[in-house]
């Protein structure tokens, strides 16, 4: 079973303009015919009391004469002629001064000469309402339990009260108006809900719609944060708009936050490996020195049998291959070298001809150094280096690869892109690691010494990757000018 | 037969040559005026012009009719001789007898006789006779009425009763056919009514007669005479009088009979009315 407040306001709002409009319509209704109730009730007295007056004054000579039969046709005449509708009196009698039936309009039921108090329970009544005051004017009566209104007219001539004119009127005289009254009402309400149920209903969409917008896009909200395309908010400065806004603004806080704690143990991820390797060299190293120590001395003075002059080379390369590999992994900016100048730049191009030739890519180079920059050439040259040979690798044939190289006051910035497939997401949170790269080509330490390298330098390396764009990396080094 | 075409001759003189001296003798301002009371439907305005066009033409003179609201008012305009001519009941015409002549008496059924109709609601089964309607309301016509008041008091009077102790309640409606009205809407249980207004009524206007039923009738009494002031010319008389008597003689005579549901007119004598005369007699003590 949907309870009402777990409508949509889409239903909700129409739903409420509908009650709305019904419950205005009952109201104005009821006042109406509360109005029109009294002012009818008002009416039917005073047409009642001028009639009555005409009629009691017209009744006189017959009754001065005792023509019965004149004065039923006087009171017979408004009763016959008036049509139901016009407020016309149902019934009259008159009395005689005892009060005693004299003539009425409906003779059968009031027999002549009858006293009024047998007629009936009302008539009872009526006559209990004589017999308490003099009658000296009109006086219209409201009988709870009677079915009509009654009005009692005296008849006097020259102060001598010669009988009483009794009119009755149907209670329900009334309810043809009310009917027509409520019909009316009814069927301009229809007009009304059937004019703004379709405006309350576009208003409910108008209103409902950014208010499902946002809250689509708050339930997206879970193990990721939607994407600003993804979440499509109204914008205005109402409430909703302001939520919208606001919503927009936690989502990138939370999206940066998210990004930064990536970082953050991407890059202490690194740090541990680094530490890792840096200690596994270390403790390598040493004992592959006396290694190799022990394999020289033993050349110079020893006498070496045919055998193991075979085998000690043997030995020794694979010792230096150890010894290289080591030494890739323990980067080590210790080699001191000249500031990098718009020549090392030069020399990385020519280096990277054959390469271009043999992939068939097209390089383009933006920027260069106008002056050396403080710093060290030999670890910029292989950063770039390894970065612009991953790009000539990853590229495809006939493709672009970019070079940008941007000097500014406090740091350079270089931006190496190729348009080649995206790297894979799960590759790309480990792609600094050592051996992550490994193809048939290279050991796939190219990067994680690069990353090394920038890390040494205090600079930061960022890689951005996606169908389309193709894959960007952007290195920042920390570079300001020696105060000189 | 030769003394009407003699008649017819002498109206078509006084028509052509006669007329205006008649009128300057005998005639009120040259204006036959003529009396009518509720012996008859009189309540059909557009009948009575047709008629009353119908008499100017036939006679030469200019008619004009009167209606009363009693019989007393029109026989004392007879008296005052502001009417030359009168319809009233036998009884009127029997007390003034001395003063009218007789001038026309219509033929009812084929005969100048008519009856009293005692009538009771049609849905009242209690009531077969007078006796019955002892201690109940009654409706007479006119006081000067014979069928309507003269004969149920006279019946009354044979069994020694005066109506007014024996009905609880009696009125006068001053015309038959309201007699009829005032019992079948139930006002009266009772009422007196000339029984030729009762049968017209039934032809023209049934609903209102069916809720009466007619309890008893009277024996035949003289109809309700044409009369006119003793006075007035004799010529002028004749003329009038013949007109009254050939009125089935041409085709608009006889649809005005026809309305009026009579079969036309005889002269009639003034013993036709002698027992009315005596049941007034009898009654009223004079």
């Amino acid at each position: 079973m949907m309870r009402f407040r777990d409508l949509s306001f889409r239903y909700k709002i129409p739903l409420r303009a509908t009650l709305l409009v019904l419950v205005t319509a009952v109201m104005l209704t009821a006042a109406n015919v509360t109005r029109e109730y009294d002012q009818l009730r008002t009416d039917l007295f005073e047409n009642a009391e001028s009639l009555g007056q005409v009629l009691a004054m017209t009744l006189i000579t017959p009754m001065l004469h005792d023509d019965l039969w004149r004065a039923y046709e006087i009171i017979s005449m408004p009763v016959q002629t008036e049509s139901p509708a016009s407020l016309g009196a149902e019934t009259m009698l008159v009395l005689d001064s005892r009060k005693r039936v004299y003539t009425s309009t409906r003779p059968r039921e009031h027999p002549i000469q009858m006293d009024l108090a047998q007629l009936g329970a009302t008539y009872a009544r009526l006559a209990q309402e004589l017999d308490a005051a003099k009658l000296v004017s009109s006086r219209a009566i409201e009988l709870p339990e009677a079915r009509e209104f009654h009005l009692l007219m005296p008849i006097v001539f020259d102060g001598v009260p010669l009988g009483t004119l009794v009119m009755e009127y149907p209670k329900s005289i009334f309810q043809p108006r009310f009917v027509s009254i409520v019909n009316r009402a009814a069927l301009i309400t229809l007009l009304v809900l059937a004019i703004l149920l379709p405006i309350s209903w576009y208003w409910g969409r108008r209103m409902a719609d950014p208010l499902i917008q946002l809250a689509d896009c708050m339930s997206r909200v879970g193990d990721n944060i939607p994407a600003e395309a993804e979440c499509r908010l109204y914008e205005s400065r109402d409430e909703i708009g302001r939520a919208g806004t606001q919503l927009k603004l936690m989502l990138g806080a939370l999206r940066e936050k998210e990004a930064l704690e990536q970082q953050i143990i991407a890059s202490e991820r690194l740090a541990a490996i680094g530490r890792i390797t840096a200690g596994i060299a270390h403790e390598i190293n040493n004992p592959l020195g006396g290694m190799l120590n022990a394999i020289s001395t033993f050349k110079r003075h020893g006498q070496p049998e045919h055998m193991t002059t075979k085998t000690l080379p043997l030995l020794e390369r694979g010792l230096m291959q150890i010894k290289e590999t080591v030494a890739a992994l323990l980067v080590e900016a210790r080699l001191q070298s000249h500031p990098l100048t718009a020549h090392d730049l030069d020399d990385i191009q020519t280096l990277l001809q054959p390469h271009i030739v043999k992939q068939r890519v097209h390089l383009v180079w933006r920027g260069t150094l106008t002056e050396p920059a403080p710093l060290p050439s030999t670890q910029v040259r292989q950063i770039l280096l390894n970065l612009l040979l991953n790009a000539v690798q990853a590229a495809e044939a006939g493709s672009e690869i970019l070079c940008d190289i941007r000097r500014e006051a406090t740091f350079l910035q270089l931006r190496v892109s190729n348009q080649g497939q995206p790297i894979a997401r799960d590759r790309l949170a480990h792609l600094f690691e050592p051996f992550v790269g490994a193809t048939a080509e290279g050991h796939g330490l190219g990067l994680w010494v690069t990353y090394q390298l920038v890390q040494q330098m205090g600079g930061s390396i960022d890689v951005e990757s996606s169908e389309g764009v193709g894959t960007v990396f952007s290195v920042v080094l920390p570079a300001t000018e020696p105060v000189s | 037969m030769e003394r009407r075409v003699f008649l017819k001759g002498l109206g078509a003189a006084a028509l052509g040559v006669a007329a205006p001296a008649l009128g300057s003798v005998n005639v009120l301002g040259n204006v036959l005026r003529i009396g009518l009371t509720p012996v008859f439907l009189d309540d059909q305005a557009a009948f009575l012009n047709r008629w009353r066009d119908y008499l100017a033409f036939k006679t030469g003179l200019q008619v004009s009719f009167v209606q009363r609201s009693s019989y007393r008012e029109i026989s004392e305009q007879v008296n005052a001789k502001s009417l030359d001519m009168a319809w009233m009941c036998g009884y009127p015409y029997v007390m003034d007898r001395d003063r009218l002549k007789l001038m026309a008496v219509p033929l009812h059924l084929g005969k100048p006789e008519y009856r009293s109709y005692l009538i009771a609601r049609h849905d009242e089964g209690e009531i077969h006779g007078m006796n019955d309607l002892a201690g109940r309301v009654f409706a007479f016509s006119d006081p000067n009425s014979f069928s309507g008041s003269l004969y149920p008091r006279f019946l009354l009077h044979r069994e020694g009763r005066n109506y007014e102790q024996f009905f609880r309640r009696s009125f006068y409606t001053w015309s038959h056919r309201k007699v009829v009205e005032a019992v079948a809407v139930g006002l009266a249980d009772g009422g007196a009514v000339a029984g030729y207004v009762w049968e017209t009524l039934a032809r023209i206007r049934p609903e209102i007669t069916a809720r009466t039923r007619v309890v008893s009738t009277s024996p035949v009494y003289g109809f309700p005479p044409f009369v006119a002031r003793k006075d007035v010319d004799s010529a002028v008389f004749t003329i009038v009088q013949n007109v009254f008597l050939d009125m089935r003689g041409d085709p608009e005579g006889e649809r005005l009979l026809e309305t009026l549901n009579l079969d036309g007119f005889v002269a009639g004598t003034p013993d036709m009315f002698d027992e009315i005369r005596e049941m007034a007699r009898l009654v009223d003590q004079r």
